[in-house]
Parts: C-alpha cells; structure tokens; sequence
C-alpha cells in the first residue's frame, strides 16, 4: 500500500511540477466561467433600431419616446428615410424598422385607422420573433392608453410575465452544469487517456508492468491524481457560479459531489479504455475529441435544447453520459431537487460507470495477458 | 582563403547559471576528421549546435567556413552539412522525395539534383526502395542516406552529432569508409561520437569533461601523453581525474 | 519561389499520407455540418403549456383554446388549482403556465384591466423568453378580436367602427421570411469548422516537427523563415479553403441555404481569414514544446473565440467591455460578414471595413509568427 501512494504521490507531482498544464487545468474554467458568466446572455437590451417617421406629429413622437424609454430598444439616427433602411440590414447596423405612416395623429383623431410597419431582420429568428412583440407590446399599450373616452368600453386583457428561476435570463444559469459537466470529462477522460497513451509511447509502462505493482495498482495510480484535479476543478466551477454570479445551489451540496463523483468515475473509464487503445498521443487525444468532446458538447443539452433534435440524435444523446449527468446537475442546483426525484438519472448514470468500469479493467488486463 | 575550415576562441555558453560550454578554443583544418569526444552531458551537443548555428554563444569567437558565426549565420549555413542523432529525415516521404526536398532547399538547380538523387541512391543500392517511405527502411540505411544527403550541396564542414549511435558494427564500418571518402575529397568532418574505438579513426580528437577541452591531439600523441593502451584508457583517466 | 515549391510538395505529401489527419480534413466538416445544423437548432417551437383556469368561463376557455390553435404551444394539461401550475413547473413537465385568475371574464367585461398570468420556466433563458413573447401575442390576438366582435356592442354610444382610432400593426421579417433557425445558424457553423480546422492543424504542425527533430535539420539549412512558414500556411490555407467550399455545397443543396451575395466576395474573405486564423496557429506552434501544450492552448482560445462570436448569442446582448473585447476576436469578424453576404446580399462597400480589419489583423499575427520563430535559440 506504501508503494502505491507513492507511486499516486510520483504522479501528482509530474502534473504539479508543469506549469502551463496546470495554467489550463484552472485558468480555463475560470477564465471561462467569468467570461460567459458577466458577457452572455439572453436578455435582449437595447437592440438599434430605426425610426422613420413620416407623421412627425404628437402621436407619433409619443410612441417613438414610449419605444425608447422601454430600454429595449437604442435608435439609430443615422437612418431617417425608407431607402436607408435596406443598406442599413445589408451592413447589419440595425434589426428593425418602424415605418411610421404621414398625418398618423390626424388620421387617430379623425377614427380612421392607421398602420405602422415593422420590418424586422430575421436572420437571427428568435431576435426578430422578441423585438416584434416587444413592439407590439408597445403599440398597444398605446392604443389601450387613448380608447377615446365614452365611446367604447375597452376589452383590455392585462399581461403579467414571470420569469421564474432566472429573472434576468443569464445564460450563466446553464452554463455552470454544462461548463461542470465538460471539464470534468477534458481533466477525467481526455487527460488520463493522453497521460496513459504517454507512458506506453515513451516505453515507460512495461518498465512499471515489470515492478512488483499490481497492474490494477498502476492504472489507479494514474488515475487517482486526475480523480483529486477533477473533483477540484468541479468546486471551482461550482464556487464561482455560486459566489461571482449568484447561481443557486437550492439542493444538496454533497448529493451534487456524490453524483460528481460518480460521473467523474465512469469519465475516467473512458480515458483507460481510450488508452487501452490509442498506440499514439495524437491518436488519444484525436479519439477522445471526437468520440467524448464532440458528443458531450453536442448532444448533451448543455449547449442545444435535446429537444429540438431530430428524432435520430435524440435517441444518440441517451448512451451519452453526459446527458443524464446535466440533467442532474440541473436538477440540484437550479429546481432544488433530491435524490427522490432524480433516482432514475442516477442509476442510468451508475449503470454506465460500472459498464465502462469493468470494460475498461477487462480490457487492460487482456492486453497484459 | 582561411586554410582553417573552424577556428574557435573561448567559446562560451550558458544556460541560467550552468556553464554547458566553458571557454573552449581549437582549430580544425580543412580536409581534417575531428573527433570530438566527451561522456554524455559534458558540452558536445551544445558546442556542435553553437557552430552550426542552432544556438547562440554567450561569448569567445567562433569562425566556421571563414564565417563568422555570429553575424554571417547563413553564409555559414549554406557552406555546412549536419546530420544530428535524432534522426533527421522525414520518415513519412520517400527516399527520392527526401532527396528532393533538401537539394531543393539548398537551390540546386532541378537538372543537377536529378542527376545527384539518382548517383546518390545507385551508390547506396538504394534503386529497390527508392519509391519507400524512409520510416520503413533500417536504422543503418536511413543513417547512411542521412548523411549523404547532408553531403548533398556539396557543404566544406560536415557536422555529425552522434552519427553511428544505434548501428550495428558492420553498417558503422561502411559509415566510417564513408566518412574517409569525403574528407578524402577535401570536406572536413567533425564527428562526435562516444564509441572510443571509432575515436581511433579521426586526424586528431578533443576530449570534453564538465564543459572544457581536456585534451587534444592525434590519438597517437593522447596515447602516448597519458600512457595508454587505447582511446578508452585516455578516457577512463580523463573522467577520473574529475571524480 | 523554387524553394517554396519543393517545401509545398513536402507538405502535402505528408498531409495525404497521414492516415489520422485525412478523416479530420475530408470527413469531419462534413459530419460538423449535419449534426450541428440539426443540434444547434435555438428555435422555440412546442413550448409545453400547462393551463391554470380558476374562472371556467367561456372566454377563459376560448383564451386556453387560443393557445391550443397556436402551432408554438403544446398543451400539457390543465387545472382550476394554482399550486398544480407551479408543480408542474417543478417537475420540468411544462416550460410556461397560464394563470387565469377566478372573477376574470366579469373583469373584462366591466372594463377593468384584467390580468392573466404567465409564469415561464427561465432556466433556459431563450426558450422563456420566446415562450414569453408567443404568449403574449396570443393574448394579445385575442384582445383584438374581441374588441372588433364585442367592442360596437359594449360601448354605450355605439358609435365607434371596429378599427377605428387604433394603430394596427404589419410586421414583416425580412431576409428569413420562413424563420428558419439553419438559414441564420449553417453559415456560421462553417466559419466555426473551417476555423477549427485552421487552427488545430497549422498549430500542431510546427510543434510535431519540433517534437520529431525534423525541424532542426532545416534550421541548419540556409532557408529563410519567411519562406518556411509560407511553406506551412499556403497547403493549410488551400484545404481550409477546399473544407469551406464543401460546406457551402452541403449548406446549399442539403438544407437549400440562400446565397444572397457574391461568391468571389465569399471566397475573398475567407482567404484574408484564413490566413489570419492559420497565422495564429503557426504562432501558437512556435510558442509550443509539445503537441499536447499547442492542442489546450488552441482549444482554450477556440472556446473564447466561439463564445465572443455572436454565433450562439448576440454580441448586442453583451455588456460594452465584453462588445469591446469581441473586436479582437477574429471570429466575430467572418460570422458577421459571411451571414451580412450569404442572407442579405451584402457588398464590397457594406464589409469593407471588417475586410480591412482581418487584413490587417492577419498581416500583424503573421509577421508575429515569423518574428517569434527562432532558427537558433
């Protein structure tokens, strides 16, 4: 046993003495989180926008100031007249246009009805989809605001919006899981498959093979210290989201680190199996960026709605372990749920752990064999 | 013309506080074999890197071809051949393609270079393998094509780090008549080896210990200086001597 | 120019005969392209609505049967208890619920301001908004509605037409009138895959040469530095180019993407940016000892690109410092440009000033990679 953690402690210092690895180790996830955390969002804010308008009287200039003080939207002056408009889409400086039509005041007064025009780019759908109702918000609270009096009692059905559990709509919200979630599978998976194909590129394992360590011992060996970095990556995550942008933690901290634990688990099977067979680094790392990266970014729901897949990608995402491991991150930290409620992502994602577990040892030892 | 083909005056190199090269000075003539001898970590890679121009001396002079080697890098460059103990050819091209390639980057005229690629693979029997990937080939034919081609541009200094390490006693005989061709037709070969017996080979060897020329001379006259049987005795008192 | 030519054939020699590079080169961009076009997909469609009806009147139940006619609401299920509402928010089993209030109908029809409630799920923050917003304009459809049927009725005058003294509203979404989520999505998906590629090839080229020794032997020869990066960035620039064109095709014919613009502006761009994105590479290989140190440092400055870039959210959307810092990012640049050309038919004159600025970055990046690539160290 004493040689054993000597052998992890010979470990741990390989990958401590290296500066740069441990620079994108724990630079990468913070420099990340703080940048997705403070820089994105969803929360449409003062998108330009061009008004032409042709009334130029009272009505027109109070729905002008009513769109301006919404704080949606930010008025490009530059752009004045209907043929602008058009260069100004092609040069992307505005998303929409309110074409306010002539005498727009006289035509109100006199109970004629008037149209204002909205044209929108809809290069980006869901932006154009927001701003429209935004603005349509707008005109109607104006139309709701001058139902001339005595004539018609008004239908008005009034609209309270909440958005609950993420008011502002910060993107940080999603991103801690699933930036979680990938760091944990670049230090578990991606790591130990490089540093394990290393060994076997420079010779070194069958100089350990012949020590009078178990091959079990030196497979945990290699693994243990990226089993510390991970979960430690994963508290630093963690901690930010939670101290730096308020991301709650409504579940249990030690149900999140259990299932952390289980997940980073069945990632580092994955690195041993990868290594068992990778002949080369370049190899590993080419097989772990396409076979684990690429699926648990893609198809994990932490970048792109599962949803919206088509059905043949819905059915890929449930053998990604990733998957099921968002899904529970999400449901501790954000909807405060426990193991009650996520039993069954639990025992998919402890079903895999031990699949790949196994495989992977089974395979190990078949090549010492 | 400088009938020296290197001449070096306390030459100096260091790394942070580690002296790897410590005030070295000699002369090697042109035409001459000069073994340049040392255990492993004692300067030799360093001191063979500095004259053909890979790393920069922190001070003494160096003229390498009438060149200086600090100002006139590549004057120096197009007159040297290196061939260093990592293996330096590109194991995923072909021999002709190898061949192409570094008689290309040295602008040999493409009618000339087609002439030499297929002189130089007839006269290492090479014509079987022409169209084979080098990573393929023995250690010993890849060693002998690198070296060649390193003689490709017809260089007046060949400079050879550790060239034979890894060869098999025949394939380093052939190596070695190789080596005496060429000086034979006037180039200089510096030649760092640690096999002792191929230190008997060479015009006149240097021996290296902890970054200093220790000793310098033909192998007769070491021999004689220290009273020893061979090269390998020499050596064995030199390093003694530093425990 | 001879001596380019011989480093060119060395390279592409190399390049078709590595067995691991070619499937990365030539199948890759391809599978990228299916599978994100149809993941990446932030349309908000089938919102799940879950109904909480306190009022059971018959307007309440035209307003949930509006929602039931909306091709963006699935309903889940309904209820006349609030707290089932909430639950079912909890449980993840609906993304919004409608809440109308017991007293709503008479409310309205007394003229009062009468509200119903929705309440989104807005952890995915996109797909509560949008949901918000569909909502909202149901809602608001129906208000209309009932004041052309009702409003002649109701008022005491009877005097005023339906219509009559209100603002309408015609909106048309230009440039995407399908609001398909691939139009706006695939051409930046190509500038993410001909970027990956750039970067992740011409950064690990220089460092495997120096992981192999071969670099040595050439740093012994009289070839001038210039020349030799040139050798490395022209072969990487043509398949990056190649990788592109095949896209465009896959974009074109499978998902039948517009091409508003010029190809040859397409085309122009994409080499003044490649040539900026390879330049970053060789500088990142030149910096680099090993393969693995090129792969994170590549990687992490990929993941930072990708998200300053406005291909997942909008660059408006982010705080000044963060816009700011997105100028830097050579990324944003041809995303920008490459959906302003292929969608709206942008010309020379609309991107000239984001030509420029690549052209320029490229020229500083490139002349960096040179200066900083030692012949002797």
């Amino acid at each position: 046993m004493n040689r054993f953690w000597g052998f992890v402690r010979k470990e741990f210092y390989h990958i401590w003495r290296d500066p740069r690895t441990l620079l994108i180790l724990f630079g990468m996830p913070v420099a990340q989180i703080l940048l997705f955390g403070y820089a994105v969002t969803n929360e449409i804010k003062e998108a330009q926008i061009a008004i032409i308008d042709q009334a130029r009287d009272e009505a027109s200039r109070e729905i002008t100031r009513s769109m301006l003080a919404s704080g949606y939207f930010l008025l490009n002056e530059e752009v004045d007249n209907k043929e602008g408009v058009e260069e100004a889409f092609r040069q992307g400086n505005i998303k929409m246009a309110v074409v306010i039509p002539a005498n727009l005041s006289r035509d109100l007064q006199h109970g004629g009805g008037a149209t204002i025009q909205l044209l929108s780019d809809a290069t980006d759908p869901n932006t154009s989809n927001t701003l429209v109702t935004y603005a349509s918000q707008i005109i109607q609270r104006y139309n709701l605001r001058h139902q001339s009096p005595g004539t018609a009692a008004p239908i008005r059905i009034g609209i309270s919006t909440e958005m609950r559990y993420n008011p502002q709509l910060k993107g940080v919200f999603l991103f801690v899981p699933g930036l979680m979630t990938i760091i944990l599978m670049l230090v578990s998976a991606m790591m130990t498959s490089i540093s394990i194909t290393r060994e076997k590129e420079m010779g070194n394992l069958e100089v350990l093979l012949v020590s009078p360590l178990q091959p079990i011992q030196i497979i945990l060996g290699k693994v243990v210290p990226y089993l510390f970095l991970a979960m430690a990556d994963a508290l630093l995550v963690l901690g930010m989201g939670y101290f730096v942008f308020d991301v709650p933690l409504a579940g249990s901290l030690w149900l999140l680190l259990a299932e952390s634990f289980v997940f980073v688990l069945s990632a580092l099977s994955l690195g041993i199996l990868i290594s068992t067979v990778a002949k080369t680094q370049q190899v590993a790392l080419l097989l772990s960026l396409m076979g684990l990266m690429l699926p648990t970014i893609l198809l994990s729901g932490f970048m792109f709605p599962i949803d919206n897949m088509p059905i043949v990608l819905q059915v890929i995402s449930h053998i990604v372990p990733a998957r099921w491991f968002i899904e529970i991150v999400k449901g501790i930290m954000l909807q405060g749920l426990g193991l009650g409620d996520l039993w069954v992502q639990t025992l998919i994602l402890l079903g895999f752990t031990v699949f790949f577990l196994v495989l992977s040892l089974k395979r190990f030892n078949i090549r010492l064999a | 013309m400088n009938p020296n083909a290197i001449e070096v005056q306390s030459l100096t190199k260091q790394f942070g506080s580690f002296t790897a090269v410590n005030a070295i000075s000699f002369e090697v003539a042109q035409g001459e074999i000069f073994g340049f001898l040392g255990a492993n970590g004692a300067g030799k890679t360093t001191a063979i890197k500095i004259l053909s121009g890979l790393l920069r001396p922190s001070s003494g002079k160096a003229q390498v071809a009438g060149y200086d080697i600090y100002r006139q890098t590549e004057q120096v460059k197009r007159h040297i051949g290196y061939m260093s103990q990592k293996f330096s050819l590109y194991g995923d091209l072909t021999v002709k393609e190898n061949i192409w390639l570094y008689g290309g980057i040295y602008g040999i005229e493409p009618k000339v270079l087609r002439k030499k690629r297929d002189e130089l693979i007839r006269r290492l029997h090479l014509e079987e393998v022409q169209d084979e990937l080098v990573a393929g080939l023995p250690l010993g034919w890849r060693q002998k094509l690198a070296f060649s081609t390193a003689l490709l541009h017809e260089p007046r200094i060949v400079f050879l780090d550790e060239p034979t390490g890894g060869v098999d006693p025949i394939t380093r005989r052939q190596f070695w008549e190789m080596i005496y061709e060429s000086a034979a037709n006037g180039v200089t070969m510096f030649v760092t080896t640690h096999y002792m017996d191929e230190a008997e080979y060479c015009n006149r060897v240097s021996i290296m210990v902890d970054g200093r020329i220790e000793a310098l001379g033909s192998p007769g006259q070491l021999k004689a200086t220290y009273g020893a049987a061979s090269m390998d005795e020499v050596f064995v008192r030199l390093a003694r001597s530093h425990e | 120019m001879r001596t380019l030519g011989v480093l060119l054939y060395k390279e592409f020699r190399q390049i078709f005969r590595n067995k691991a590079l070619l499937p990365i080169i030539f199948i890759m961009p391809v599978m990228q392209l299916v599978v994100l076009a149809y993941a990446a997909d932030f349309e908000v469609r089938n919102v799940r609505l879950y109904v909480v009806d306190e009022d059971r009147s018959s307007l309440s139940r035209r307003l949930s049967g509006a929602f039931g006619g909306s091709s963006y609401f699935v309903m889940q299920d309904q209820s006349v208890v609030p707290v089932h509402g909430a639950s079912a928010l909890e449980e993840g089993v609906a993304d919004l619920v409608l809440h109308i209030p017991a007293g709503w109908e008479r409310d309205l029809m007394r003229g009062e301001v009468a509200t119903v409630k929705i309440v989104a799920n807005a952890i995915d923050g996109t797909k509560g908004a949008l949901g918000a917003a569909y909502a909202t304009r149901v809602i608001q459809d129906l208000n209309q509605k009932l004041i052309e049927e009702l409003g002649p009725r109701v008022g005491s005058a009877g005097l005023l037409q339906a219509g009559a003294g209100r603002i309408d509203l015609a909106y048309r979404h230009e440039y995407n009138p399908g609001m398909d989520y691939k139009t706006f999505m695939v051409p930046g998906i190509l500038v993410l895959l001909v970027t990956m590629i750039g970067m992740f090839l011409a950064s690990m080229n220089i460092v495997r040469e120096k992981e192999l020794g071969t670099i040595e032997q050439l740093n012994v020869t009289p070839l001038r530095k210039g020349t030799f990066l040139l050798g490395k960035l022209l072969p990487f620039l043509l398949l990056g180019l190649f990788d592109f064109a095949l896209g465009l095709g896959v974009a074109r014919l499978l998902y039948g993407i517009p091409f508003e613009g010029s190809l040859v502006l397409v085309f122009s761009f994409a080499t003044l940016y490649l040539i900026l994105v390879l330049g970053l590479g060789l500088l990142i290989s030149t910096i680099s000892e090993t393969q693995q140190q090129a792969m994170f440092v590549a990687w992490f400055l990929l993941v930072i690109f990708i998200f300053l870039s406005g291909l997942f959210t909008a660059i408006e959307n982010m705080p000044a410092w963060a816009q700011q810092l997105t100028y830097l990012n050579p990324v944003r640049y041809f995303i920008e440009v490459i959906r302003l050309v292929m969608l709206k038919g942008a010309t020379w004159q609309d991107v000239g000033q984001q030509a420029m600025v690549v052209a320029g970055y490229a020229l500083v990046v490139n002349a960096l990679a040179v200066w900083n690539y030692r012949k002797r160290s």
